[in-house]
């Protein structure tokens, strides 16, 4: 499957030089909410990635029909209603999964990816576009909260994905200890801040004149 | 912003752009003479389009939501029941077994009120009916009596619950088992870790015939005249829920406990 040129770059972009996380600067909120661990960091970046896809799909069906006054409040029910039902299904039939995502399922309506991207792209082009685009961010999205949340879980409760890695006798004795500030939001922020100053000294077109 | 078609009112020439362009390209006219054209007939601009257009919406939507809801209410409160049996086989060191609606049944031999008297037969009792914390679990393993109570409080963002297993004498803490709505993921959330719970068993919540509860502490600390165990550290406000809950919830047996 070929995909064309604007289409290739709707798709990969957002994974590197248009990463909606550490270059437009959105979703930060539920970015700090979320990656204290590296599960539930997985989990809501996955989420995202399906719900911002059919989002993007619907909307740009309805670009058309929709009254520019009232655009951003269109953009916002087709989110809720598409959150809650897909919050309805789970609890039918993925309870435990409904249970893992609990509150993470909420935040999804106000991620600002979803927003952002609604009116940046669907709003202007075509349903496959608009899933690609979608697809894309989401993953931009849910790359950044794992890279988060690996360094948060790891250096915070020396574990990845619940399973022990720091947290022997000889490396505590050796005067290692887990490090509780990884916990608390700010150091998502920190460590987000960190990968957004990687990206632009690797990247000489986001520097700032 | 969408482009617009723009027509030329002399000679009918048809621009796409933002704007109307300087002069029309075929017959020299001025920008005046350009006029925008309405999409399909229709100005989505229009008061009376917007009205329509979002009372049209919110009925869909509307209808969508209630039939997503009734459709499947009932596999989700069978859902929400099979959990909460799945959590009282938790407090009594049952997990993961292959047919929990089975193995609760097998377990749970009567259901108390709070005072003692018998409730209702276990087949008929719904765990999540509204007296779900006002009931004794009675319950038989392996020819040992136990006995589950329920305990709810609220934590530090939301609601917490659990459920406490105690041994044949009303006091000791045979199992136990903790969950959260919404607690801090890492800090408060931790309550749910065996590493939290495995303290409890053993620890008695009576002493002197006197309901004392287990306190939950500050790492290390104690207190005189009862049973503590370690709390979390950075979830202090949803350990110290913990503590109050189980306090709470365990007085309102009181008559039972101590009989």
């Amino acid at each position: 499957m070929s995909l064309s040129k604007k289409n290739k770059e709707a798709l990969l972009n957002p994974l590197s030089i248009n990463n909606p996380v550490t270059v437009q600067v959105l979703g930060i909120c539920s970015a700090l909410a979320v990656t204290a661990q590296l599960e539930p960091a997985l989990v809501m970046g996955l989420s995202v990635t399906v719900i911002v896809a059919i989002a993007n799909v619907v909307i740009s069906l309805m670009r058309n029909t929709i009254p520019n006054r009232i655009r951003i409040i269109v953009q916002l029910v087709v989110v809720a209603t598409l959150v809650t039902i897909v919050s309805e299904v789970l609890k039918a039939f993925a309870y435990d999964v409904s249970v893992q995502l609990s509150v993470y399922v909420g935040l999804i309506i106000t991620n600002c990816i979803l927003m952002g991207r609604l009116e940046a792209f669907a709003m202007q082009n075509g349903p496959w576009a608009s899933f690609l685009d979608g697809i894309g961010n989401g993953l931009g999205y849910a790359k950044i909260l794992v890279i988060v949340a690996f360094f948060r879980e790891l250096l915070g409760s020396g574990t990845l994905f619940g399973f022990n890695i720091l947290n022997y006798d000889a490396i505590q004795e050796a005067g290692y200890i887990n490090n509780g500030l990884m916990l608390m939001p700010p150091m998502a922020l920190i460590i987000c801040a960190c990968i957004i100053w990687w990206q632009r000294a690797h990247n000489k077109d986001l520097q700032e004149k | 912003m969408a482009t617009q078609k723009y027509i030329c009112k002399v000679c009918g020439y048809v621009h796409e752009g933002s704007s109307a362009p300087d002069i029309c390209p075929q017959c020299k006219a001025s920008a005046s003479e350009f006029e925008a054209m309405k999409k399909k007939g229709i100005s989505t601009n229009s008061n009376s389009y917007t009205i329509i257009y979002s009372v049209v919406l919110v009925v869909i939507v509307a209808f969508l939501l209630a039939f997503a809801h009734s459709a499947l209410s009932e596999k989700q409160d069978d859902n929400v029941k099979l959990d909460t049996k799945k959590q009282i086989l938790s407090a009594l060191n049952i997990n993961n077994v292959e047919d929990p609606q089975a193995e609760f049944n097998k377990r749970i031999v009567k259901i108390l009120n709070i005072d003692g008297s018998e409730n209702k037969p276990v087949a008929e009792f719904d765990v999540t009916g509204s007296d779900k914390y006002q009931v004794i679990y009675q319950c038989d393993i392996d020819g040992a009596t136990k006995y589950v109570i329920p305990l709810t409080g609220n934590g530090l963002w939301g609601a917490i619950w659990g459920y406490i297993a105690l041994d044949d004498n009303k006091s000791s803490v045979y199992g136990i088992y903790f969950n959260h709505a919404s607690e801090t993921p890492g800090l408060g959330a931790e309550i749910v870790t065996d590493k939290f719970k495995a303290p409890f068993i053993g620890k008695n919540i009576k002493r002197n015939n006197t309901i004392t509860s287990i306190a939950v502490v500050k790492k290390g600390q104690t207190e005189d005249n009862r049973d503590c165990v370690d709390g979390i550290s950075g979830g202090t406000i949803t350990s110290s829920a913990v503590s109050t809950m189980l306090e709470t919830c365990l007085k309102n047996y009181e008559s039972f406990l101590t009989k």
